[in-house]
């Protein structure tokens, strides 16, 4: 059936049928309203793209301190930078999978330790300079080596050698890995000329637009470029970032038509967002989530019971639809969800259980108070979380003592620091990332302090592991781990939710990161 | 006249001297404050080598007071150095930045001092009736409300809902006079009605102050009118402590302006300042704090100056 009413709505698009006969069709294909009229918008969707006019996004994360080095990016508008001038060599596509980008092709070894990307021909940069596989090595060894400051630097410690040969790229591992394409991924690896090494912040690079105005923490604005190498994209004649960091004037700034998207509908106000004629709200399930981390290594937090006993006596399902309202999933203690790569679906889910907290927390021989510590900043609503979290351990007997910290400071000075508190993991587009980023014992993250050898074990041989099957078993084996003995609770994943203009044609879900994983100024187009 | 040029040249060596004590006090502050600019800039994706690399870039290893030292002797030759952040220029950034802040300041000033002014001297001419009653009542309820609320209010109703007026009130280099006018409007009038009532319950009490003198009975009886009494003959005699609030408040202007700027989304110090306090990027604070500092005491010392230059008596002391 679904076939079925694909053709027929493609016939509606082609203008072949009317609406009516379609909804007659599909409801004799015996397809509900509801189904048929969603077919059919993303039918209306798929429309021609139109060419031309100013398409704005309003975006949070912006600060007068942003760079365009992207190297150093971190936050939202850096992050959307980087996507308009420039590309990487591949990119995350809407099914979670591969895209070419700057590489043609790219293929492995045997073992997964030699990867060759072919680097596209005949691009050029911003500049007028043609892009070579010189400026691709450039830039990976710019964001490699002890002296660099790039963020990748994590993603780039696993490369032993890099060399031209020919049109190609040639990256030789010091440990198999199956997963490179997803690290090349990474978005501060952006293609500069001679890797950024003369000017790492000019923003010249191969985007489908060229920066114009960059005025850090105020707008960032973009005319076409007209010769772009991928002609699906670029829709409109210039683009503008603006910067809004506050929730309330973004939203307005949408609601008055000045801006056509924006970045992060606060959970709180989608509901009224959503009355606000001539807007949608777009959401996608995202591997973003919320966490109370515990230092597995540290007293009281070393005694298992302990971890239990709080990761029993916390409501998951209450978290979703109060932190959340009810815009994200509930999570299992696990940093993977159903978005990933070799997820095994059949985890027991953990719920709030106040007898078996009650249990644990007894056999654990801990006395008196655990002592949380937050900050408003950690992620949205933590503090609210906090005390939910406070209210749930009650009911088990336990009590929590929730300490407010100040947000500046508080990534350097308790998370990863202090023994209980509360963070975000943005998520990765892979397991193995996920996992050597924050739970491999030897990871700069580790801000769960979990030591262990088998996991560590387990995560390098799923890395070579180039047999699907077992890899996902060994997942599945570590996942479970993670689980019933690390330091890790996590009540939710949270989903990206954004609001877009009705105006604004070309929208797709992508849920690797905000904003169709930073394409959607260049992806979409401002209806005719 | 000498000892006019004498008192506004101690007043500004004065000035330096407090200047200089506030670049000590700033940088202590921003030393003591938790974490470091490198943890700062990295964020929570700070890994140990990337934080150590750039710690030695950024100079971060050198005691504190050779640091505090390098940068006052810059600053005497007018470089304000670069931003440790994006490694932007401070002194280019500042310009535009500042000159932006005061743009907006000066349209609040233009509309609101007159206004006060003006709103002062009708709620003393008709004190205690209803006019002083209504003037009074409306400012203290717009003082009364928090800034970012007569933002929001003039937001929904005025952009949102009549569309007068844009929201985002960003304004670029390459926008007309008019063009700028239009993106503070909503900006400037909430500042107007955050800082009328200051101003004009002052006008008011002082000038109400100068009409028990016995000289007002004289004019009263020589059949003057009420508001040629108030104008020509309170008011002047009312100027100093006047000078003082509206200084205050044109100073608040300038440098308190930081939630008005967030939420209308304008490009002044405030939020410079508070982006880069927030990555404990130390040569931009200290340089915005000076600039700030240097407008407060510019603006108390001209409060001084005007008060005593409408004073005779302070003009000419014994």
């Amino acid at each position: 059936m679904a076939n079925s009413l694909e053709q027929l709505s493609k016939l509606v698009s082609s203008g072949a049928i009317s609406r009516r006969t379609f909804m007659k069709r599909a409801a004799a294909l015996g397809a509900s309203a509801a189904l048929s009229s969603q077919v059919l918008s993303t039918a209306a969707y798929a429309d021609e793209p139109v060419t031309g006019g100013v398409l704005k996004i309003g975006s949070s994360g912006g600060e007068s301190t942003n760079s365009l080095d992207p190297a150093t990016s971190s936050s939202a508008v850096p992050f959307l930078n980087g996507h308009q001038w420039g590309d990487l060599l591949v990119d995350i596509a809407d099914d979670g999978s591969i895209e070419n980008r700057l590489a043609e092709e790219y293929g492995s070894s045997a073992d997964a330790k030699t990867w060759t990307f072919k680097i596209r021909k005949g691009v050029e940069f911003h500049n007028g300079k043609t892009m070579t596989p010189e400026d691709v090595i450039a830039t990976l060894e710019r964001h490699s080596g002890e002296e660099t400051k790039s963020g990748a630097l994590g993603v780039m410690r696993g490369i032993d050698t890099m060399k031209v040969d020919g049109d190609n790229v040639v990256i030789g591992l010091k440990d198999p890995n199956a997963d490179l394409p997803f690290l090349m991924a990474d978005y501060h690896l952006v293609i500069q000329p001679n890797g950024g090494k003369d000017q790492p912040d000019a923003g010249i690079g191969t985007g489908p637009y060229k920066m114009v105005v960059n005025e850090p923490g105020v707008r960032h604005g973009y005319e076409k470029n007209t010769n772009d190498w991928k002609s699906d994209r670029g829709y409109a004649e210039q683009v503008e970032i603006l910067v809004i960091n506050d929730d309330t004037a973004r939203v307005a700034a949408l609601q008055s038509g000045q801006v056509h998207m924006i970045e992060r509908v606060p959970p709180k106000i989608v509901e009224l967002v959503k009355r606000i004629p001539n807007v949608e709200i777009k959401s996608a399930p995202g591997r973003g989530h919320y966490v109370f981390i515990m230092h597995a290594n540290t007293a009281p937090f070393d005694n298992n019971d302990l971890r239990m006993a709080l990761k029993y006596g916390i409501n998951r399902q209450e978290m979703v639809d109060k932190i959340l309202f009810g815009y994200g999933s509930v999570g299992n203690d696990m940093p993977i969800n159903a978005a990933y790569p070799f997820f095994s679906d059949d985890f027991e889910q953990r719920e709030y259980d106040p007898d078996k907290a009650a249990f644990h927390y007894k056999k654990s021989g801990h006395s008196g108070e655990v002592l949380l510590r937050t900050a408003d900043g950690s992620f949205p609503g933590a503090v609210d979380a906090a005390q939910l979290f406070q209210q749930s351990l009650a009911g088990a007997g336990v009590k929590l003592n929730v300490k407010r910290e100040p947000n500046d400071g508080y990534w350097s000075e308790v998370w990863n620091k202090q023994p209980f508190c509360t963070s975000y993991w943005g998520g990765r587009p892979t397991q193995d990332q996920m996992y050597s980023t924050a739970y491999l014992s030897s990871a700069d993250w580790n801000d769960t302090r979990f030591f262990n050898d088998d996991f560590d074990k387990m995560l390098l041989s799923a890395k070579g592991e180039l047999d699907a099957a077992k890899r996902k078993q060994i997942y599945r084996d570590m996942g479970s781990i993670v689980r019933d003995e690390g330091g890790l609770i996590c009540p939710m994943f949270n989903d990206w939710v954004e609001g877009v203009s009705t105006k604004v044609g070309g929208w797709a879900v992508n849920p690797n990161q905000a904003m169709m994983n930073g394409q959607a100024l260049s992806r979409c187009w401002l209806k005719a | 006249m000498p000892h006019l040029i004498l008192l506004i040249a101690q007043r500004l060596a004065l000035g330096f001297l407090l200047l200089l004590a506030v670049s000590a006090l700033i940088f202590l502050g921003t030393e003591i404050l938790p974490g470091d600019v490198a943890q700062s800039i990295l964020g929570q994706s700070a890994t140990p080598e990337a934080l150590a690399n750039l710690r030695r870039d950024l100079g971060l290893n050198e005691p504190a007071l050779k640091r505090y030292f390098s940068w006052l002797w810059g600053l005497l030759h007018g470089d304000l150095g670069t931003a440790l952040t994006n490694g932007a220029d401070i002194a280019s950034s500042i310009g535009s930045r500042l000159f932006n802040t005061m743009f907006l300041a000066t349209v609040a000033a233009v509309i609101s001092v007159p206004l006060a002014l003006i709103l002062g001297m009708l709620a003393v001419r008709y004190r205690n009736r209803w006019p002083d009653k209504l003037i009074s009542g409306s400012t203290l309820a717009f003082i009364s409300l928090p800034e970012f609320f007569i933002g929001y209010l003039l937001i929904y109703f005025v952009a949102v809902k009549l569309g007068w007026f844009p929201s985002v009130a960003t304004v670029y280099e390459s926008m007309s006079f008019t063009e700028r006018l239009s993106a503070v409007a909503l900006p400037a009038t909430t500042l107007t009605l955050v800082v009328l009532a200051h101003m004009m319950r002052m006008t008011r009490a002082a000038i109400l102050n100068v009409m028990q003198s016995a000289y007002i009975e004289t004019a009263e009886l020589k059949g003057l009118s009420a508001l040629k009494i108030i104008f020509r003959h309170a008011f002047p005699n009312a100027i100093a402590p006047i000078v003082n609030v509206v200084m205050l408040n044109l100073a608040y202007l300038i440098v308190g302006v930081v939630v008005v700027e967030v939420i209308f989304v304008y490009p002044g110090m405030g939020q410079y300042l508070v982006d880069h306090v927030a990555k404990r990027d130390v040569p931009v604070v200290q340089a915005c704090g000076l600039v700030f500092a240097a407008f407060y005491i510019f603006l108390n010392m001209a409060a001084d100056i005007i008060a005593i230059l409408s004073n005779p008596r302070l003009r000419h002391p014994k």
